[in-house]
């Protein structure tokens, strides 16, 4: 299976979920520093859970199509949900093969929605490391 | 004599891998036969550590590790063998100046450097500045990466600038900025410079003594020798001058209960066990390279780096940048290409065996002053052929294509 599978070209090309919301309960952008992808997503919770979301973001098609997938499935899920996913959950979503080279850009919405979310709770952001583990250092 | 390019690929190990085409020399060289050889043959016959003990192995030892030292200074044409500092790479001997000859700075003393900077020649300026409160300031670039003297010599007129700390090739733009003047302009308002030789050292001559530059630093691996050994070249009398770097064994005279004293130059700056086989393998990359004459190797450089810029400048959402004229340019040519992220290109590009570099390539500021975040850089070596060059264009073509 090719990473520029049809599926992620489609995503990339065409974004789901880019936008602004009109009252976001919180915003939050991150970036990958070693290349320059961004993201920023917005997301309005009610009762812990997500009742919408919006973001915008620049950088490599696995970065921005990863978001646009991602952006999919959190409709109402909870903070807990959203908190239980990992790397391997993305993985699946995207359904194309990561290389390590590749894990970080592909992480990217799952790090800055998850620090979103600890935004809104009041704490400090994570590190890398604990999103996504050592080879996403650098 | 033009170069066999066959003749020379054969002597690579690595190149023997027919699915690689190796457009990466900027990030690291590949080695010869010669220089594994070298190292190799060390470890087996003479291995033992210089500068330690009586017997006759560490003797083999320290001749070996001394020879190095002077096929470096033949290699730099440093006017003494003292002047030549082995360390771990090239930012380790950039560092070894701003913290040993920086630590003197005062507060209202600048060091200036330009745009076009490797973070390996920023950072450790302003690590000094963060210790002696000593000012950075930005040698200004046009569009085209070119230094804009004018702006040094503003700077060098307020008459603070200690050091002027420039890279003599771009690792991006494949500029050369004018050495010689900048060093003269330097040296008449009191400043010293340093230059940032890594790329520079794999592309044509270095003569530390008609550039009469005061500090030069450059790394083994981006000149077909190994990781792990790297070279800082000063004037005698400025290193003598300077506070040890790291403390530890063999950089000192005698160590009392109450505290120490440096050894002479250049061990004063060579704490530790040494990078003995790298030294060695250093010196063999030295001396395979002296089997060929810069004129030749440059020529085909140009050749290749001719063909880069029809072949990319043929391709619809190519931007090259740097200089327009392709007879500025040595070792590498940058790009973006609309539409598709560096990153996703280089993979791409990669899946074909092409090995390009994507990303800021350690240059933020000089990426943000071209007002772009990444792009993706070609660099060549004495390996690469015509057809490499020529696989280049259709892969990015079908890359554009699927990303369309
Ligand atoms: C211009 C320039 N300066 C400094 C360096 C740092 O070299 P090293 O990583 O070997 O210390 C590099 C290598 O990437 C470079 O291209």
């Amino acid at each position: 299976m090719d990473l520029y599978a049809e599926n992620i070209l489609d995503h990339y090309r065409n974004p789901r979920g880019k936008g602004a919301l009109q009252q976001p309960t919180v915003a939050h952008e991150e970036v990958n520093v070693a290349c320059g992808d961004a993201l920023t997503v917005e997301l309005k919770l009610e009762k812990n859970q997500v009742a919408d979301l919006a973001w915008t973001g620049t950088g490599c098609a696995i970065s921005q199509a990863g978001m646009s997938i991602l952006n999919e499935e959190l409709r109402g899920k909870s903070s807990d949900e959203i908190e239980a996913l990992k790397r391997e959950d993305i993985i699946v979503l995207l359904g194309v093969p990561i290389s390590p080279r590749r894990l970080k850009c592909a992480m990217l919405c799952l790090h800055t929605v998850k620090n979103a979310l600890r935004k809104a709770r009041g704490e400090e952001p994570q590190s890398w490391l604990m999103t996504v583990g050592l080879e996403a250092t650098d | 004599m033009a170069l066999t390019i066959p003749a020379i690929r054969r002597q690579f190990p690595l190149l023997a891998r027919e699915d690689l085409t190796y457009l990466d020399t900027a990030a690291t060289a590949q080695k010869p036969q010669a220089v594994l050889d070298a190292m190799r043959e060390f470890y087996e016959r003479s291995y033992a550590n210089p500068h330690r003990g009586m017997h006759i192995l560490a003797e083999e030892a320290t001749v070996a590790f001394e020879d190095a030292r002077k096929s470096v200074q033949r290699f730099l044409n440093a006017e003494h063998l003292e002047e030549i500092v082995f360390t771990k790479n090239c930012t380790e001997a950039i560092n070894l100046v701003a913290r040993s000859w920086g630590s003197q700075l005062k507060k209202k003393d600048a060091i200036a450097v330009s745009l076009l900077e490797h973070h390996s020649n920023i950072v450790p300026w302003f690590q000094c500045r963060e210790q002696t409160g000593a000012q950075v300031a930005w040698i200004e670039i046009d569009d085209e990466g070119h230094i804009l003297l004018d702006s040094l010599d503003r700077l060098l007129a307020k008459g603070d600038v200690k050091l002027v700390a420039i890279t003599a090739l771009s690792n991006v733009l494949g500029v050369r900025p004018p050495l010689e003047e900048i060093i003269c302009r330097a040296h008449a308002a009191g400043a010293l410079v340093l230059l940032d030789a890594a790329q520079a050292a794999g592309h044509g001559p270095i003569d530390v003594q008609k550039l009469d530059c005061d500090f030069l630093a450059f790394s083994g691996h981006k000149i077909y020798g190994p990781t792990g050994i790297g070279v800082l070249y000063a004037k005698r009398e400025i290193l003598e001058a300077m506070p040890p770097f790291l403390g530890g064994g063999k950089m000192i005279r005698e160590v009392r209960e109450d505290g120490f004293s440096p050894a002479d130059i250049p061990l004063r700056f060579e704490a530790g066990t040494q990078p003995v086989a790298e030294a060695i393998g250093l010196r063999a990359a030295i001396e395979w390279g002296e089997q060929f004459t810069w004129k030749d190797r440059i020529a085909h450089e140009r050749e290749l780096l001719k063909r880069a810029t029809s072949v990319l400048s043929g391709i619809d959402g190519v931007s090259l940048l740097g200089p327009r004229s392709v007879d500025e340019r040595s070792s590498c040519i940058s790009f973006t290409v609309e539409g598709i992220h560096p990153h996703d290109l280089t993979d791409i590009l990669g899946r074909k065996g092409i090995c390009m570099r994507a990303g800021h390539h350690c240059t933020q500021p000089l990426h943000r002053r071209l007002g772009i975040i990444a792009s993706t850089r070609l660099s060549v070596g004495i390996y690469n052929t015509l057809e490499e060059i020529d696989r280049v264009g259709p892969a990015i073509t079908d890359a554009r294509a699927r990303f369309a």
